[in-house]
């Protein structure tokens, strides 16, 4: 394949503790992913899905091996390398994580500050909370939104900057059947919509058809 | 650096403001405290001014080249002089005229039932001018006549109501140590906590009469027109040096050394430190109010930095909102400040004013205070670890 890897992952290791209580959690980790493709990755608490979904989303410095994204290596980098990489990313939390102070459209554009030069940015906003279906809502507060809604406000915000790599937590956790399903058909859309590549954690049977690809972990390892 | 402009620069709300004005009651809780703190630094630092500016009154009001007092005087009439020695200083080469003025204190009373209360009593030869004071210029011939008097209207009202009476009737009577005196005229002055309850003026001759003769010889001030072109340091340096007894002042260091004295003076000292109690406190309510701010929107904090955000830019935010609290909480700071002043000008005739520079001072202490608090409330902004969202 001549395309660049979107996450290119190479004998990653990471461990919490230090000395005779040290801990491995990620053991030995080679993975590819490649743009516009969606991975869930499944695994009973505790294996290290979440370490390694903060070290691809550089929230996490990276201790040992390779680890590339968007074609950066983020082994060794600064703080400030990972704060940049960390804004080409879209991310969606198991609890929504929106701001109550602002209203929809205003979290939405958060990610759009980022970039000082770009104008329109209510617009922007307006038109994603849309495509999500929140065109009716885009002066709410998060308090007076559903879980379902606030979701979807967390997935416009996660998209409006077009990111070429989103991150999700469990994004069904907190929500029933319906509306979980709801969001994942979504984010499916959206993502397949911008070419954008989309590693899920997730452990919602039900939304597993989304993937085109399953990579399950257990004990620290990927097992195919 | 880039990035820290983002905040200023977008059409949507700040986030500072939206963070602030999100939780009503805990704003309007900073705004009550920064506005408390104010009043109390606004109340002090009046005081150490009405202090200041009541020291000053006097000698700036005086018309002369060179004063000359007693060495050991702290302030104006704490100490005098011998008559003598301002003879002595008289014969120096350059100098016009050498005139004593007389400070004491009496008790005036307005008729013989009243309390009397403490009065300085100005005394001097009413054929020469010696006060900056048009009204007093122009009504002191008036003081040839044994015991009359001109009046300060700005003498506390309990001495009678000498200035309604000088309107209407052009003279008043009134008490000074048990003697009738007639109050021919009005100047202003001004009473303070440093000048005493009222001021008044006469003659050397009635001053002789009421305080006894022996009084002519204790001078307070010794008030010297020279020359033009004569050279005050030299004159002043001689008058030193060959009349023991006596310290020459220009009249700035006149004004500088009741100043000083009053810097010195532990009042001064007192209310300062109430000012510095005020900024703590303010410091102390506004790191609370920042701080639980930042304790409760901890995850969105750390969210943002997930999402991007460095640490500086939401550092950023923090002391945008101290800098709005500032803002915020010195407008009904000043505003109670200004009706606290005229209720306290009202209840003590203490003239407190709102001064542009104090008001400055005051609001760049709030700013300080403010920033000071988010500089300590920003600590806690470093437990947002983005690796906690997940």
């Amino acid at each position: 394949m001549s395309v660049l890897p979107t996450i290119q992952i190479q004998n990653l290791n990471h461990s919490f503790g230090k000395g005779n209580l040290e801990k491995p959690v990620l053991v030995d980790i080679n993975l590819e992913i490649y743009p516009g493709e969606i991975i869930i990755l499944t695994g009973p608490s505790g294996s290290g899905k979440t370490t390694l979904l903060t070290l691809i989303g550089a929230l996490r410095s990276t201790q040992s091996g390779s680890l590339k994204i968007l074609d950066r290596e983020l082994h060794g980098a600064s703080s400030k390398q990972l704060v940049k990489t960390r804004s080409q990313i879209g991310f969606i939390f198991q609890s929504h994580n929106l701001l109550k102070s602002l209203t929809a459209w205003e979290n939405v554009t958060m990610p759009l500050k980022l970039q000082p030069q770009m104008k329109n940015r209510k617009a922007l906003a307006i038109e994603i909370l849309n495509l999500v279906g929140l065109g009716d809502r885009t002066h709410y507060y998060p308090d007076n939104l559903s879980g379902g809604q606030k979701q979807r406000v967390a997935i416009a915000r996660a998209l409006v900057a077009n990111p070429q790599l989103i991150l999700a937590d469990e994004p069904t956790a907190a929500l029933d059947s319906h509306s979980g399903r709801e969001v994942v058909q979504i984010m499916q859309n959206l993502a397949k919509e911008r070419g954008c590549t989309i590693l899920m954690v997730t452990h919602d049977n039900r939304i597993l058809d989304v993937a085109n690809r399953i990579i399950h972990m257990e004990d620290g390892c990927l097992i195919s | 650096m880039k990035n820290i402009g983002k905040f200023l620069t977008m059409r949507e709300r700040p986030l500072a403001w939206a963070q602030l004005s999100h939780q009503k009651t805990r704003m309007a809780v900073a705004m009550g405290g920064i506005a408390f703190a104010n009043v109390l630094i606004f109340m002090q630092l009046g005081f150490v001014n009405l202090f200041a500016g009541g020291a000053t009154v006097l000698p700036e009001n005086l018309r002369g080249n060179l004063f000359v007092m007693n060495p050991e005087s702290k302030y104006i009439s704490a100490n005098t002089f011998d008559r003598t020695l301002l003879y002595q200083a008289a014969a120096f080469e350059g100098i016009v005229s050498a005139e004593p003025l007389y400070i004491g204190i009496g008790n005036w009373a307005y008729n013989k039932e009243q309390i009397s209360y403490n009065t300085r009593v100005f005394a001097y030869n009413p054929k020469i001018k010696i006060f900056d004071l048009p009204e007093v210029n122009r009504q002191q011939l008036n003081l040839s006549e044994p015991f009359t008097f001109l009046f300060d209207r700005l003498s506390r009202p309990e001495l009678g109501p000498i200035p309604e009476q000088i309107e209407t009737k052009s003279s008043a009577s009134a008490f000074l140590n048990n003697r009738q005196v007639s109050v021919r005229g009005l100047f202003s002055l001004g009473s303070s906590f440093f000048l005493g309850d009222g001021n008044v003026v006469t003659s050397d001759s009635t001053y002789a009469e009421i305080f006894g003769t022996a009084a002519l010889n204790n001078v307070a001030v010794g008030i010297i027109h020279v020359r033009p072109g004569t050279d005050l340091v030299a004159l002043k340096q001689g008058i030193q040096k060959h009349v023991p007894g006596l310290e020459a002042l220009t009249y700035k260091e006149l004004k500088e050394k009741e100043l000083k004295y009053q810097d010195e003076n532990p009042t001064s000292v007192i209310f300062g430190f109430g000012a510095a109690m005020g900024f703590v406190v303010g410091v102390a309510i506004v790191y609370q109010v920042l701080y639980s701010d930042v304790s409760d929107h901890l995850s969105e904090y750390a969210t943002l930095k997930a999402i991007g955000y460095s640490g500086r830019s939401l550092l950023l935010v923090i002391f945008q909102e101290a800098a709005l609290l500032a803002v915020l909480g010195y407008i009904p700071g000043f505003i109670a400040t200004i009706g606290m002043y005229r209720l306290l000008t009202v209840l003590t005739r203490l003239e407190l004013l709102m001064q542009w520079d104090l008001a400055l001072s005051v609001f760049l202490l709030t700013l300080l205070m403010c920033l000071l608090s988010a500089a300590i409330a920003s600590n806690k902004l470093h437990s947002a670890d983005p690796a906690d969202v997940f």
